[in-house]
């Protein structure tokens, strides 16, 4: 089906990630910089040596809370002289910054590119407990491509959709919410070891289920947890990022694929696209799932995180509720340990590039108290509905 | 309660208006005979460009649901259930609404809808209630 794997020519040479507060005292800016500065200097680089610049979605030229700094304004901010950057909403989701970035490299338009993500939602809170979770954020009558087909409906935060897709898995494979707790339990669980994670004091079954129903059949529990942070990583191409400190943590395969309609209604309503950018992924490696010693799996709603089990062959299309029962399979001694930074669910709403992060920081052993065992593969799967994009990483 | 609204367009407008003459409209590809949502000026299955709204029955089913419980902004009345329809005039033909006039826990995944409209100034809003 390709001739050509690009994503072959790439690697992570360093990681970087500003204080997580909810909220920060420190600005939008000042929290990128502490991001971006770190990476650059853990991967042997200096500020000269960055010549391209990727984010997702970018500041959509309105500086939202939602993504704050964009591209332009960290390269004016750090004096940058770049060949290449770009930013936008419209991608696989929130890991278009990097695969964009990869594809950028590997056509040989740059050589060092700095991907980020910064989200300043926590602060924003302190002036509007429910701005950052509503969906449509234009003024007045709604012409949006897709929000205006649900919001005159009052489908006004993303959780309404996501329940659907909950309630329709179990209707149709009998997962039971004691299940699905699991997610936010083992996040929560794996928290405990994170000393910047937001939430860490233990969870147990029945807070779960006393949380508050905000969409049924989602509860409070259900929700990532909104913060200020920004996370940065450099892609280099892959003979640069042999001569650095680290070893290399090549992008194996990336998953990218789009094959229905962009739209929260009109695709599968119990996989949504992850299914196509799963088997695109696995499709351009030798690797298996069995292979993996983490996933990284986006929990900005914990049925997000079922799904992808089952997309990425991690147990059977259909099973994710019995394969989570009782969280074994999940824990961090468990066959597939999941979000062991505490995800979105505890550690706060990073926002896709924390899972990256967080697959680095294990890959390389440097995850202190919460370090698994070794391994050289991982995956980070982010997205829901219509967005959906994967990464599979190999240290060398 | 207040709601936001669409804006109305050429490929839009007969699906929000529709209710004025009390039928739920939806996009109809002259090409392969069939209906697709949301309306634009060509289908995504044949590309034909002979595609305009046609009545249709207004009857359907719940594919999934969600009651909301959370109050994000002061004039929403909670709780209320978000639903995906499927009509049944094709396999396949979806749309995001309300279900109204019914206890919220009595809804159910399969259950029989049809249309019923709620105008909100130039806006006839396709509500869904259960069939008798």
């Amino acid at each position: 089906m390709f001739d050509r794997l690009f994503e072959k020519d790439v690697a992570i040479s360093g990681i970087g990630q500003s204080e997580v507060g909810r909220p920060s005292g420190l600005s939008a800016m000042q929290l990128t910089l502490d991001a971006a500065l770190e990476a650059i200097a853990d991967a042997g680089l200096s500020r000269d040596d960055i010549d391209g610049v990727a984010c997702w979605p970018g500041d959509n030229n309105n500086g939202d809370a939602f993504s704050p700094v964009g591209p332009n304004a960290l390269i004016s901010t750090l004096g940058l002289k770049v060949n290449w950057f770009g930013g936008g909403y419209e991608g696989p989701g929130p890991l278009a910054g990097v695969i964009n970035g990869a594809m950028a490299i590997a056509s040989g338009l740059c050589k060092h590119v700095l991907v980020f993500r910064t989200i300043t939602e926590a602060s924003r809170r302190l002036t509007d407990k429910t701005a950052s979770a509503l969906t449509n954020k234009t003024i007045g009558r709604d012409s949006s491509f897709f929000w205006q087909w649900y919001t005159p409906f009052n489908v006004l935060s993303g959780i309404n959709l996501m329940a659907m897709y909950a309630q329709r898995h179990f209707h149709e494979y009998g997962t039971r919410p004691e299940q699905l707790a699991q997610i936010a339990m083992t996040c929560r669980a794996n928290a405990a070891l994170n000393p910047k994670a937001v939430y860490r004091t233990p969870m147990s079954l029945d807070d779960y289920m006393g949380s508050r129903m905000i969409s049924t059949p989602l509860r409070m529990l259900d929700c990532d947890v909104h913060c200020d942070a920004s996370t940065a990583i450099v892609l280099s191409r892959i003979d640069a990022a042999r001569g650095g400190p680290n070893p290399p943590i090549r992008l194996e395969a990336i998953g990218a694929a789009l094959h229905q309609p962009w739209s929260w209604d009109q695709i599968d309503l119990t996989a949504m696209v992850t299914g196509e950018v799963a088997r695109m992924m696995w499709s351009r490696t030798d690797l298996k799932p069995s292979d993996l010693g983490s996933a990284q799996l986006y929990d900005g709603f914990s049925i997000l995180t079922m799904i992808w089990l089952e997309a990425l062959g991690l147990c059977p299309l259909g099973e994710g509720g019995r394969f989570i029962e009782g969280g074994h399979n999940i824990a961090r001694d468990g066959v597939i340990p999941i979000n062991t930074n505490g995800g979105q669910l505890s550690g706060g709403r990073t926002h896709g590039l924390g899972y990256v992060h967080e697959a680095c920081t294990q890959l390389w052993g440097r995850a202190g108290e919460r370090q698994l065992k070794a391994h050289r593969a991982s995956v980070v799967a982010a997205g829901g509905g219509p967005l959906g994009g994967s990464v599979l990483l190999v240290r060398e | 309660m207040a709601r936001k609204l669409p804006a109305l367009n050429p490929d839009n407008s007969a699906f929000w208006q529709g209710g004025a003459e009390g039928t739920l409209n939806m996009h109809h590809c002259q090409g392969c005979q069939r209906y697709f949502h949301p309306p634009a000026p060509i289908c995504p299955r044949c590309l034909s460009q002979d595609v305009g709204p046609r009545p249709v029955s207004g009857r359907g089913k719940v594919l999934s649901y969600t009651i909301n419980h959370q109050r994000w902004n002061a004039d929403v009345e909670v709780p209320y259930v978000v639903a995906i329809i499927e009509l049944a005039d094709q396999p396949g033909l979806r749309l995001v609404s309300n279900i109204v006039g019914m206890p919220v826990d009595e809804v159910r995944i399969d259950m029989p809808v049809r249309v019923t409209f709620s105008q909100v100034e130039d806006v006839w809003l396709p509500f869904f209630e259960r069939e008798a």
